[in-house]
């Protein structure tokens, strides 16, 4: 048993009475380099860790909760942290539907998603790596002007999750990234682009995949125009369909249907999307970057299909949402680190490739807008009402091809009416850091915002 | 009440999070190993929430987080460390860590004095610590209450209350040696209203660097009541217009508008990379002289405000642009020493964990002389922005977006019909030249700015204000 893991036991045993406790811990380490000119500006490392602590009773109307977290896991932060869930318990109102999660028999996936090489990995070669990338886009073209910033950053993280309802839960991770932000210049405007390449390990790395994508991103953007309004057909590139994907996946969780916050409530069954869409989140496919064993309460992360062939198939639940919803939770619970209380979430979103590879659908949609990059995603789309409406750049597609560069432009619908009109999904997958997956994504009827 | 909060306030601040002397040996670490600058930045933050959703009391959540964050400069390198290990033994080693940078350093014992000691304290009246939680429920109940009575077809409200403090020292190897205290208390309401055309939603935050004395029974109301009314109101909306159109913004939440259109770009860290497109316009005219833009750490009480920034120096008034002619960029320690100047005090940092950079603290647009119905009455066709949601911008192009949460129609100089969400895009430097009439109605919002994933509380304000085009990014023909 891990030290972390044993840590948490013993907090438990501190239970009193008929109270419940859940303990959660987490330690990690990280590092960061930045590269500048052929100079390290900035390199960081540092190890964290920290405890959330939720304190369950039982009443006549239901249990009431508490909860307290603390940056360290000294043992008076340990203690105060009980002590305060402990008051905070108190004050809320008792809910028929709260309570832990208890162990349901599914089994935990097999999943090693620890490479300790990141860790054993020299810093120095990390370094190298960041002053190599800033190194290939600064050289790489005569039209980069400048390279923001080349980082490259590592994490080794693990989690214990125990509670007094039989949750005995402990996973790692680790990870590896480099990404890079280069601005190119033609004599008249500026324009920017960044590139990424990100694995468990830098062992994983390919700096010059990042670096060619900052290049190209960023250069073929000079000269790029804000073209006249139009309704036309938008064809997503991977980064931005995950950026849909996330936004449409945060609908499609438990907690927003049972609260009355997603626009998919009440519709299982239904057709939402088109046909060839097919949406999944499934943590236990270790491809993904954001796959893990276990949930934020500490259940086996399990495949849910959520959307199957067009069709709304179902939720992700945590414990608390699914009683609501009147069903068991799918193993979904995420949570914000140490301060955040778990909630259902999508963990690990993604899309069944279709047949297409990117030139492929460009040729079949013809005319068009591709879209590179979004922008505004926070503030331009309501995930409960469904309107949609978010700044872009990009390039027009002709005659099937990509053509003249586009910016300050918006493209706009709703996200109900956008699933309904996808007309094509890639084959290109692209496995990205964060909650979705993503790949060449068609979808007609779109509003475009210009001149 | 008052008396106990001074008692205990005495007592809070004889505990020093980290003796002198101590800090004194830790900076001697980090620079004895070769280091030209090193500083120390110890904090001890505690924060409280509390929600109401459903009519549900549903949590209350209390967090300590404490730990300490050493940097060491070295040219034009800087290394990092943080711990939760305040012993000296714990900060030594994280010295040696940001100290690493500097290879080859000599190894010797570096003596650093320190100034006496630059210390502040909250001006708030009610210490979030004296508020029973029990007053706090008070407040999310009389919301929630207060929220539904608007109409049956609200159908979900959420409450939020939260508060932290966050005391700080910060020295450094120049003889820097401050201290702060910075309590924070925000409220929010969100509504879900139901109608035939869907769900809509409404949001209201008040927040303020001060205590619970904000949360009047009366603000409380008004913003439960404003947060109902926005949705309510929102049932009726029309998909927002496409393509170019004058924009009136309504004073206050407008002013996200400045700090992301060119707040962010006037930023020196952007400056210094040539990655700002105000990078060497010092001098020059870049906006409309309706314009006048001020970065402002001193005001009391504002979602931005500090007295000393995170790095140690005092807050200050900094006029960026003046009647449309920029004046100069805001600094943090690191970027004016680089350019042989002092910061102008807007080095901040989320926490104990990050590295402070250029970061705005309450930046507005001061008031015209015009009348705001007047303005709107001379628009004849345009959208009234009343409330805006968040931005987001590419320094490099000047690029940005940010979503309008509550817009109506002018039509002949009249507010007609309200309009479903959308983003307004533009660039900076161009919609700052379309500033064509600045009201007298000032007014300030508080947000969260959010920069290389490190997030601050910022204020942002400006008066009732026209651009006489913007591009609106709706859906409809």
């Amino acid at each position: 048993m891990s030290e972390l893991l044993e840590r948490a036991q013993r907090i438990l045993d501190s239970a009193t009475g008929s109270e419940q406790i859940e303990v959660y811990l987490s330690s990690g380490v990280d590092t960061e380099v930045q590269a500048y000119q052929g100079e390290i500006e900035q390199l960081s490392s540092a190890s964290s860790s920290g405890v959330g602590i939720r304190i369950l009773r039982e009443g006549a109307g239901g249990a009431q909760v508490g909860v307290a977290w603390a940056g360290s896991l000294s043992d008076e932060a340990i203690e105060d942290a009980l002590r305060e869930a402990r008051d905070n318990v108190t004050f809320a109102t008792e809910d028929e539907y709260i309570a832990f999660a208890r162990p349901d028999g599914v089994t935990p996936a097999l999943l090693d998603l620890v490479d300790p090489s990141v860790t054993t990995t020299p810093i120095e070669e990390k370094i190298a790596m960041a002053i190599e990338l800033e190194r290939m886009v600064r050289t790489g073209d005569p039209r980069i002007r400048q390279v923001d910033s080349a980082n490259y950053s590592d994490y080794i993280a693990e989690a214990a999750i125990v509670s007094t309802s039989g949750i005995h839960a402990m996973y790692a991770r680790s990870g590896a990234y480099v990404s890079v932000e280069a601005i190119a210049n033609d004599g008249r405007d500026d324009q920017t682009g960044w590139g990424l390449s990100a694995g468990r390990a830098p062992r994983d790395l390919d700096i010059s995949v990042a670096a060619r994508d900052a290049i190209s991103r960023s250069t073929r953007m000079l000269g790029a125009v804000k073209p006249a309004s139009m309704k036309t057909t938008a064809v997503f590139d991977p980064r931005s369909s995950a950026m849909l994907f996330a936004i449409i996946g945060g609908a499609l969780s438990g907690e927003a249907v049972v609260r009355g916050r997603s626009f998919f409530a009440d519709r299982i069954g239904e057709v939402v999307a088109g046909d060839r869409f097919t949406l999944l989140d499934d943590p236990t496919d270790p491809r993904h970057f954001a796959a893990s064993v276990f949930d934020g309460e500490g259940l086996a992360c399990r495949r849910n299909v959520l959307i199957d062939a067009g069709r709304l198939k179902g939720f992700v639940y945590d414990t608390v949402s699914a009683r609501r919803a009147g069903t068991s939770s799918t193993g979904s619970a995420v949570r914000g680190g140490i301060a955040g209380s778990p909630s259902a979430g999508c963990r690990a979103l993604q899309a069944l490739p279709g047949e297409l590879g990117q030139a492929e659908i460009l040729a079949a949609v013809g005319e068009g807008i591709y879209v590179e990059s979004l922008m505004g995603v926070h503030s331009g789309v309501n995930p409960i009402s469904g309107d949609f409406s978010v700044g872009v750049t990009g390039l027009m597609i002709r005659d099937g091809q990509l053509a003249e560069p586009v910016r300050e432009i918006t493209v706009a619908s709703t996200l109900q009416r956008m699933l309904l009109d996808v007309t094509h999904i890639g084959n290109d997958v692209e496995w990205l850091p964060g909650s979705a997956a993503g790949q060449t994504v068609a979808i007609s009827g779109i509003a475009v915002s210009g001149a | 009440m008052a008396s106990s909060r001074v008692d205990g306030t005495l007592c809070e601040m004889e505990s020093t999070l980290v003796e002198a002397d101590v800090l004194q040996r830790v900076l001697g670490e980090a620079m004895g190993r070769g280091g030209e600058f090193a500083e120390v930045f110890v904090e001890d933050r505690s924060t409280a929430s509390a929600v109401l959703d459903q009519r549900r009391i549903e949590e209350l959540s209390s967090g300590r987080d404490r730990g300490a964050g050493i940097r060491v400069v070295v040219g034009e390198t800087t290394g990092f460390a943080h711990t939760a290990d305040l012993s000296e033994a714990g900060l030594l080693q994280a010295a040696r860590a940001a100290a690493a940078v500097a290879r080859g350093g000599g190894g010797g014992v570096v003596e650093i004095a320190l100034n006496g000691l630059d210390s502040h304290r909250s001006t708030a009246r009610t210490m979030p610590r004296d508020v029973d939680k029990a007053r706090k429920i008070d407040v999310l109940r009389l919301a929630d209450d207060i929220a539904r009575s608007e109409g049956g077809s609200i159908s979900q409200v959420q409450v939020g209350l939260g508060d932290s403090t966050r005391r700080f020292v910060v020295a450094n190897s120049e003889g820097v040696y401050a201290s702060d205290e910075q309590v924070r208390t925000r409220f929010n309401v969100s509504c879900v209203a139901v109608g035939d055309g869907g769900m809509q939603t409404g949001y209201r935050p008040l927040a303020a660097t001060l205590g619970f004395e904000i949360l009047t029974d009366e603000a409380v109301a008004d913003a439960a009541r404003a947060a109902a009314r926005q949705a309510i109101t929102k049932l009726d909306a029309r998909p927002a217009p496409s393509g170019d159109l004058p924009v009136v913004l309504a004073g206050g939440s407008g002013g996200i508008l400045f700090h992301e259109a060119c707040g962010h770009g006037l930023e020196a860290d952007a400056i210094l990379k040539q990655a700002s497109v105000y990078a060497g316009k010092v001098g020059q005219q870049v906006a409309s002289p309706l314009v006048t833009l001020v970065d402002d750490g001193t005001v009391v009480g504002e979602w931005g405000h500090l007295a000393v920034d995170d790095e140690g120096r005092a807050g200050a008034r900094n006029v960026l642009i003046e009647d449309g002619v920029l004046t100069d960029y805001m600094w943090d320690y690191l970027r004016a020493r680089k350019e042989g100047r002092r910061s102008s005090g807007n080095g901040r940092r989320q926490s104990y964990q990050y590295l402070p950079m250029v970061r705005m603290t309450n930046t507005y647009l001061l008031a015209g002389t015009s009348d705001a119905s007047e303005i709107i009455a001379q628009t004849p066709r345009g959208v009234y922005v009343a409330q805006l949601g968040g931005g987001q911008v590419n320094t490099a192009t000047g690029d940005f977006v940010f979503g309008m949460t509550s817009a109506f129609m002018i039509e002949d100089g009249v507010i007609t019909y309200p309009l479903r969400d959308c983003n307004l895009i533009g660039n900076g430097p161009e919609v700052l030249q379309r500033v064509d009439a600045v009201a007298t109605d000032f007014s300030m919002t508080p947000g969260t700015c959010g920069k290389d994933g490190q997030s601050v509380p910022v204020g942002t304000g400006q008066a009732t204000m026209r651009l006489t085009g913007v591009t609106i990014g709706g859906a409809a023909a």
